[in-house]
């Protein structure tokens, strides 16, 4: 058998293919030649062969058949062998083949090889590719490599240790004996390196990092080397555009960075440092940048004092005006990792990152629409709106959808003005209508419904959106619904915030025909201009017999949704007509659900299920609110509105004065009244009221933990704990979560918690986890309260208790004021 | 932590692929075409840095490239390294090949794979910077090339031969050799670089 041919001329000849597929006649013919050669056990070209092998699986090709042979070749005693053995071995085997445990045995051998250039190899190898049992096995000696006084070695020790320890994180301690003189080197190579290892070892384990920090003095020997880095002038061999090794500065810095991060004396130590550096360094080529960038996000990062930090800011906002793009892209992604700490001095360069909205770069756009959503608030958002609605305009459609996600979630949070707010979402919807987010849709109908003198604005808008183009299924399906709701706005011709249009029924009809039959329209689309049609049945006068004949064709649509709903609305029509003006009412003001905690509980009526009420005794009949302006006027405070203005009020039984009897009688959590005749008029949105459990209610997603849990009633057995959280989006709101235990020997029944607050205050208690303290403490009720305190007063709470206890029932009254101020502040 | 180093030309064929943790064959040459395809879209004066494709795992991970005459460097970063640093690197890595090869071209990298390889593992072991230092890198490279010229045998000899008369150095031979009033002229040997 001819000589296998030589790597060089393998590539020569696959360059001349001309096709992919000459190509892969090429190679296989070479595959099955290279196979016979491999079971021919052929030691003298096994090493080229494998070379090819290596080559064709760069383009592609498969190459497991090579595996074994790459072990063969480790185990040889040549090295140009071993050399191309392991970079077979780390490019074709990896921890899944069962394979690569054979090395084990070869490359311990090879780590305590003669020469250095093989034991290089194995832990070159070794770090990149060795499993938890490997790294398990060859963890120590690497350990003794990275003691030895090579310097070559040194290095690559330490880097493979790196891997051990992230593939098997308790052989940690195992270096740390071994750390103590890394930072002595001169060699900048192994600084470099060790510094990794220590970077990797703080930030793996706090225990470390505090060892670090104490014992160690780390901060001290790394300013030192940064000094000398700084200050030592010329150096020919670590120069890089005329800075002194800057990725060994730019290393020390992160490292600095992790141990000052909490830690105020390490940040002391290093404030001086950090001065120099950010004050000397050249900043005309990419690498003095580079390391300001590093310097930047090491003082935003600890406990530095407010002068740096302010310099800090400034470099970043010189960055954001420099021509490079690269500068300002990391400018950028800086600024938002700092958005949050140090918002005010973002907000200065304000300008700047808006212009960058403009810029050609993708990825620049990007983190400047990022940037600015971080950057919007109360007093900027008009500014900053038109920009956003420009860009969203202009960009590319990969943007459409997060932008307008994120434009309505700022419109949300700081609309100056309803109006305002309604025009920027329908700016939103006709430019950029069809990237609107599918849960967009309903959030969009229930604002508006909400903001109720705006309704006759609204519709007139969005009528006059959808005349001319009705392709944008969202803008449609919120046109349709508005139609629909407040089609008779739209033809009497009333609009005070605009010049009202002239709309006979006919038109409007015409328009939502138009959107059923099109083909552009969705069938969600069609299901809502459906209805839309139906419920102007209750709200047109002229036009009713157009709109039965409509729905009566749609009662034979092939869609099946369509077809239900068209049937469903003819028996309307045909069987049921008298209940049809109740059910097509105007919607009543809806409930906002969602994780963000509103700031107000809006209450329900009618079509929405009634509040539950679990274990708590039924309501005695409709809403009796004065008692519960006597309690509140007990806790010291002004006047109440009513609760809820539709119910009728009654007169207690008993009459004011006796806490215990007031508090016993009303139910003072109560239901609001399950008012079951709906009313025609739209709520009155956001009373302020004391509510019961609408379980529907999901708890802050994001909370801040910390804030000390106090005992707030602790008798007769029975102990009740508060422990707080704080919502992150509403500082107003507390979450009080209670638990009740029982430490004697029989259980308490029919336990029930009752709480009343201040007037500033508003109260929600959601329902308990059950009626039954169990004995000897061996479980608990749960119950959450949430307070909204606007005021930022100070939280005092009274309680009632009730249950039954050893046969006789117990009361107790008493007053909660040991709240902590993190809770309310 | 570098995810992978990627070197293809201005058509997409990778001339050198390294990924420096656990990916399937086929999911590698995808990744390729992925890469190629979001950095070949990009203008020369944008900046160097792409979100990573969603094969290469996400929004942690960064494109840092740099465009050479015909060929794409293309480091596949996590956020723990610094970008302008990576930027840096590429720049060193290009620097010691063109050390290493004098005057490396795109026909170097394809032919010398192995060697190219040798030398970024002297530069990037398991995803982390070893060296920078190019002086160093490119003495230990010399070095090891020569431990393997010496063991080359025989079959190394035509090699050995070539570099012997490489580095003879004929232009300092005297081309007039004057004894006296007999001047000899040598002919005059083709320079043989």
């Amino acid at each position: 058998m001819p000589a296998p041919i030589r790597l060089r001329e393998l590539i020569r000849t696959i360059r001349t293919a001309r096709t992919q597929a000459e190509e892969r006649e090429m190679i296989q013919k070479e595959c099955a030649a290279i196979r016979s050669s491999f079971r021919e056990e052929d030691n003298t070209y096994r090493c080229r062969n494998v070379a090819k092998l290596l080559y064709m699986h760069m383009l592609g090709y498969p190459a497991h058949f090579g595996q074994l042979e790459c072990l063969k070749l480790i185990a040889s005693q040549k090295f140009t062998d071993k050399r191309i053995g392991y970079l077979g071995a780390m490019l074709l085997l990896d921890e899944r083949q069962d394979v690569h445990l054979l090395m084990t045995n070869c490359i311990k051998n090879d780590l305590n090889h003669s020469t250095q250039f093989v034991q290089g190899l194995a832990l070159c190898t070794l770090g990149c590719m060795g499993s938890s049992e490997m790294c398990r096995d060859l963890a120590g000696e690497v350990e003794k490599l990275l003691k030895t006084s090579n310097s070559y070695l040194r290095k690559k020790a330490a880097l493979c240790a790196v891997h051990v320890i992230r593939k098997v994180p308790e052989l940690m301690e195992m270096f740390l004996p071994a750390t103590k003189n890394l930072l002595n080197e001169k060699n900048h190579g192994v600084l470099h390196t060790s510094v990794v290892l220590l970077t990797e070892m703080c930030e793996r384990s706090p225990d470390m990092l505090a060892h670090f920090r104490k014992n160690e003095k780390l901060v001290p020997q790394l300013v030192r080397i940064l000094k000398n880095l700084i200050m030592s002038g010329y150096s020919p061999e670590h120069d890089v555009s005329g800075i002194s090794d800057p990725f060994l500065q730019v290393r020390i810095l992160r490292l600095l960075r992790i141990l000052g991060r909490n830690d105020d004396d390490s940040s002391e130590a290093m404030n001086d440092i950090l001065a120099q550096v950010a004050t000397n360094t050249e900043t005309s080529k990419n690498v003095g940048n580079a390391i300001l960038y590093e310097t930047v996000l090491t003082i935003m990062d600890i406990k530095s004092e407010s002068g740096l930090r302010v310099l800090a800011i400034n470099i970043l906002g010189r960055f954001l005006l420099n021509n490079d793009k690269n500068i300002r892209y990391v400018a950028l992604t800086s600024l938002l990792k700092t958005v949050q700490t140090d918002h005010n001095a973002v907000q200065r360069h304000r300008s700047t990152i808006v212009d960058c909205l403009k810029d050609l770069d993708v990825s620049i756009k990007r983190r400047a629409m990022e940037l600015s959503f971080a950057l919007v608030n109360g007093n900027n958002i008009r500014g900053m709106m038109k920009e956003l609605l420009y860009f969203l305009d202009s960009c590319e459609p990969e943007f459409k959808a997060d932008c307008a996600s994120g434009i309505f979630l700022a419109a949300e949070k700081y609309a100056p003005s309803k109006r305002w707010h309604i025009d920027t979402i329908m700016r939103v919807l006709t430019t950029a209508g069809s990237y609107v987010r599918d849960d967009a849709v309903p959030n969009l109908i229930q604002l508006i419904t909400n903001s109720v003198e705006m309704h006759a604005y609204t519709v007139q808008r969005l009528y006059k959106a959808i005349l001319g183009d009705y392709s944008q299924q969202p803008l449609v399906q919120v046109a349709a619904w508005c139609i629909g709701e407040y089609g008779d706005l739209l033809v009497s011709g009333q609009c005070e915030e605009e010049e009202p249009i002239q709309v006979t029924e006919d038109e409007v009809l015409d328009i939502l025909e138009s959107v059923l039959i099109s083909n552009m329209s969705t069938s969600v689309t069609r299901g809502y201009a459906l209805t839309a049609i139906m419920k102007l049945s209750t709200r047109f006068t002229c036009t009713v017999n157009r709109i039965k004949k409509v729905v009566s064709i749609y009662g034979s649509s092939i869609d099946v949704e369509l077809q239900q709903r068209a049937v469903e609305y003819n028996a309307l029509f045909k069987k049921y007509d008298h209940m049809r003006s109740a059910l097509l009412e105007r919607m009543p003001v809806m409930e906002k659900v969602t994780t963000n905690g509103p700031t107000e509980i809006v209450q329900t009526n009618g079509e929405t299920e009634p509040a539950p009420l679990e274990t708590k005794p039924p309501p005695t009949g409709p809403q009796p609110t004065s008692q519960a302006n006597d309690l509140l006027d007990l806790l010291g405070g002004n006047d109440i509105t009513p609760v809820i203005p539709t119910v009728p009020t009654s007169k207690p039984a008993s009459a004011g004065g006796e806490l215990l009897d007031l508090l016993g009688d009303i139910n003072l959590t109560g239901s609001p009244a399950a008012a079951a005749t709906p009313s025609s008029v739209p709520q009155i949105s956001q009373p302020p009221f004391l509510l019961d459990g609408l379980s529907s209610q999901p708890l802050f997603n994001d909370i801040t933990t910390g804030i000390p849990s106090i005992t707030a009633y602790s008798k007769n057995g029975l102990k009740i704990e508060f422990t707080f959280e704080r919502s992150n989006t509403n500082p107003s709101v507390t979450v009080i979560t209670i638990q009740a235990s029982n430490s004697t020997e029989l259980d308490m029944t029919d336990f029930v918690f009752q709480a009343a607050v201040p007037k500033t205050f508003q109260l929600q208690l959601l329902s308990p986890s059950s009626s039954i303290v169990p004995a000897f403490n061996t479980g608990t009720i749960t119950q959450v309260i949430k307070v909204l305190n606007p005021q930022k007063q100070q939280l005092r709470m009274r309680i009632k208790l009730t249950y039954n206890h050893k046969g006789s029932a117990m009361q107790d009254l008493a007053e909660v004021n040991n709240f902590p101020p993190q809770s309310w502040q | 932590m570098i995810k992978a180093i990627l070197i293809f030309n201005n058509h997409g064929k990778p001339r050198l692929s390294k990924f420096y943790q656990h990916i399937n064959e086929d999911t590698q040459q995808q990744i390729i075409r992925e890469t190629f395809h979001l950095v070949s879209k990009r203008d020369e004066n944008v900046c160097n840095f792409l979100e990573g494709g969603l094969l290469i795992g996400g929004s942690d991970n960064r494109l840092i490239y740099r465009h050479y005459a015909t060929l794409y460097f293309v480091f596949c970063v996590d956020s723990s390294e610094s970008e302008l640093g990576i930027l840096d690197l590429i720049q060193v890595f290009v620097e010691t090949l063109d050390k290493c090869f004098e005057n490396v071209c795109e026909l170097d990298l394809i032919f010398h794979v192995d060697k190219v390889h040798n030398i970024l593992a002297e530069m990037v072991m398991g995803g982390m910077v070893l060296e920078t230092n190019m002086n160093e890198i490119v003495t230990q490279i010399d070095a090891q090339n020569k431990l393997e010229k010496s063991e080359a045998g025989l079959a190394g000899a035509p090699a050995r031969a070539v570099s012997a008369v490489k580095n003879m150095n004929l232009p300092e031979i005297p081309r007039n050799i004057n004894i006296g009033d007999i001047s000899i002229k040598v002919p005059n040997l083709p320079s043989f670089k």
